[in-house]
């Protein structure tokens, strides 16, 4: 479904992505894990077209992406749950979720996007307590909510998840990627950049670790796990001396 | 004691003397002139008109800001192509009565007023939308100086009119309250601002199109994830600053006598009103629009109407200096940091 081949890509001056490659299948959840700076968050914006490839090839349900506008790529069916949320804060929930489905309105009908909005309501009952609130003043779990649900509401193919796990308590880290493989089993294909590997990797079928820029190891979610490298770097475990 | 006056209370106290104090001084410099109380009212009055006009610039001046960052100081540009417009189509010798002629001008001249201000965007703002925002600033100011020198080109240096809306003719109808009067236009006026108030509260509250501009004016990152063109939404704003610039110069055309280079100092008065509202907000604006219109007329008539101008830039530099944040305004804070 989606697919990057040879993706160059510079931050200013600084290179942040050196010739990723990488692929998402139509129904998965892929991982993208690595440390902080590596590079994750460019590779996001630069698929949702917001950072410009300087080279490479992005390839979206068979159409090429590299260069195309990030509201063109929205209504192609690609949809960022950004990192920090960057919801309005100045307006409502509701006004946030209407949002998502900007490019919807066009030539949906209003019902049918205030049935969706029902649906972000089921799933996340704590925004319609708080529909008329102004999301500024949510706390950070509602926030992510917000955020998911507002991308949501785009209804994409793909959905690019920028660490939604920063920030918010353990608990809430959970039900985040709880609404994440549900979404998953109502078929949407997921593509997540984690700092936290180790709910990135139990809730991923594949991942791709990153460092430096680059694509250092791949692989399917159980086989990374077990990696040694993995472990001690990112699952905090002790390397085995023998 | 200087810390008494930074506390909320001390704000409030100081305020309060403050007016008290201006008013003091109005009415000692007043009773110099023998005003009589019918006076005031009269300055006040005629002050809110002009007001009403600085308040529909100043929501075009938010408008932009908000979304772009940017000052657009071709705003009063903007007032003087609706009324030049306006008086323009309404002099073409259309087979139609009297009332529809006045009532397709004015259309006809908001509708055009509004596209000249996406083409002024389009053609000066879109191609340099990477650049800061000050020299986007400094492009409006090219911008008003071209559309000056235009509109200098196409109608002279020499002042026109249009009919009042009452009467259609250039004597409007007065209502007389004892010795205060009120024309006919003012009305229109002041009714004008609530109609443009409540349009543009639905249009910004209710509608897709409002909410995207809103949410670009809040966070530009999010607004692009979520699929709205900031360039759009640009044009958008700059599109809805001519069309409330043109409105406010269409009302206010058979009070004063419009001239080519009218838009300088209504531009400049409605920063001010602008900046008294804190730049950002709508509400400001209207409060700032219509108080600066009753204080600099007020100021003028205890003094010298020829200084009513400088009332309104001492006025600015006052702002500036000691709230910059306008005078409803809270942290100063204009967008949140998008990151």
């Amino acid at each position: 479904m989606l697919k990057l081949e040879q993706v160059n890509a510079y931050y200013g001056r600084v290179q942040a992505l050196r010739d990723i490659s990488l692929e998402v299948s139509e129904g998965e959840i892929v991982a993208v894990i690595g440390p902080n700076g590596a590079g994750k968050s460019t590779l996001m914006n630069t698929i949702s077209g917001i950072v410009s490839a300087r080279s490479g090839q992005i390839t979206f349900a068979g159409v090429p992406i590299a260069g195309c506008r990030p509201e063109q790529i929205v209504r192609l069916g690609l949809s960022q749950v950004p990192e920090r949320r960057q919801v309005f804060s100045t307006m409502s929930v509701a006004d946030n979720l209407v949002l998502g489905a900007y490019h919807r309105y066009r030539h949906e009908h209003k019902e049918t996007i205030a049935q969706d909005m029902d649906f972000v309501f089921e799933i996340f009952p704590r925004l319609k307590d708080r529909i008329k609130q102004m999301a500024g003043t949510l706390s950070g779990g509602e926030q992510q909510m917000l955020a998911l649900g507002r991308a949501w509401m785009a209804k994409p193919k793909l959905l690019l998840m920028d660490e939604p796990s920063l920030g918010l308590a353990p608990l809430l880290v959970k039900e985040i990627l709880r609404v994440s493989g549900e979404l998953r089993n109502q078929g949407m294909t997921i593509l997540l950049v984690e700092q936290n590997a180790r709910a990135a990797l139990d809730l991923a079928d594949r991942a791709y670790v990153m460092e430096s820029g680059e694509v250092v190891l791949a692989g399917s979610a159980e086989q990374l796990t077990a990696d040694a490298r993995v472990q001690t770097a990112y699952l905090g475990r002790k390397p085995v001396s023998n | 004691m200087r810390q008494f006056f930074r506390g909320k209370i001390g704000k409030i106290v100081l305020a309060t003397g403050l007016v008290f104090a201006a008013i003091a001084l109005c009415v000692w410099l007043g009773s110099r002139q023998r005003l009589l109380p019918q006076h005031y009212v009269q300055l006040t009055l005629d002050g809110m008109r002009g007001g009403s006009i600085y308040a529909l610039m100043a929501l075009g001046f938010v408008v932009v800001y908000r979304v772009t960052g940017v000052i657009n100081f071709a705003q009063g540009e903007f007032v003087m192509l609706g009324a030049m417009l306006c008086l323009t189509i309404h002099k073409l010798p259309l087979p139609l009565p009297p009332a529809l002629k006045l009532i397709v001008a004015i259309i006809a001249a908001i509708v055009l007023a509004t596209l000249i201000g996406a083409a002024v965007e389009r053609l000066t703002i879109h191609p340099a939308r990477r650049s800061p925002p000050v020299t986007l600033t400094i492009i409006t100011v090219g911008v008003t100086i071209t559309l000056r020198a235009g509109a200098l080109l196409a109608w002279g240096a020499d002042p026109y009119v249009l009919p009042a809306f009452s009467t259609l003719a250039l004597e409007d109808h007065i209502f007389r309250f004892g010795s205060v009067i009120l024309q006919a236009q003012t009305l229109w006026i002041w009714g004008t601002l609530i109609v443009v108030l409540v349009l543009l509260y639905f249009f910004l509250e209710h509608t897709i199109m409002g909410k995207a501009l809103r949410a670009c004016a809040v966070n530009q990152r999010g607004a692009q994830l979520v699929g709205i063109n900031p360039g759009r939404m640009s044009m958008l704003s700059f599109a809805l600053a001519a069309a409330l610039g043109a409105i406010g110069g269409i009302v206010l055309g058979p009070v004063t006598r419009p001239i080519y280079d009218m838009g300088l100092m209504l531009g400049l008065k409605g920063f001010v009103a602008a900046i008294m509202g804190g730049l950002v907000s709508v509400p400001g604006a209207v409060v700032g629009g219509l108080l600066l219109g009753v204080t600099e007329n007020l100021a003028a008539g205890v003094t010298n109407p020829t200084y009513k101008s400088v009332f309104a830039f001492v006025i600015l530099i006052a702002i500036l200096l000691f709230r910059p944040q306008g005078i409803l305004g809270g942290t100063g804070q204009a967008t949140e940091e998008v990151k």
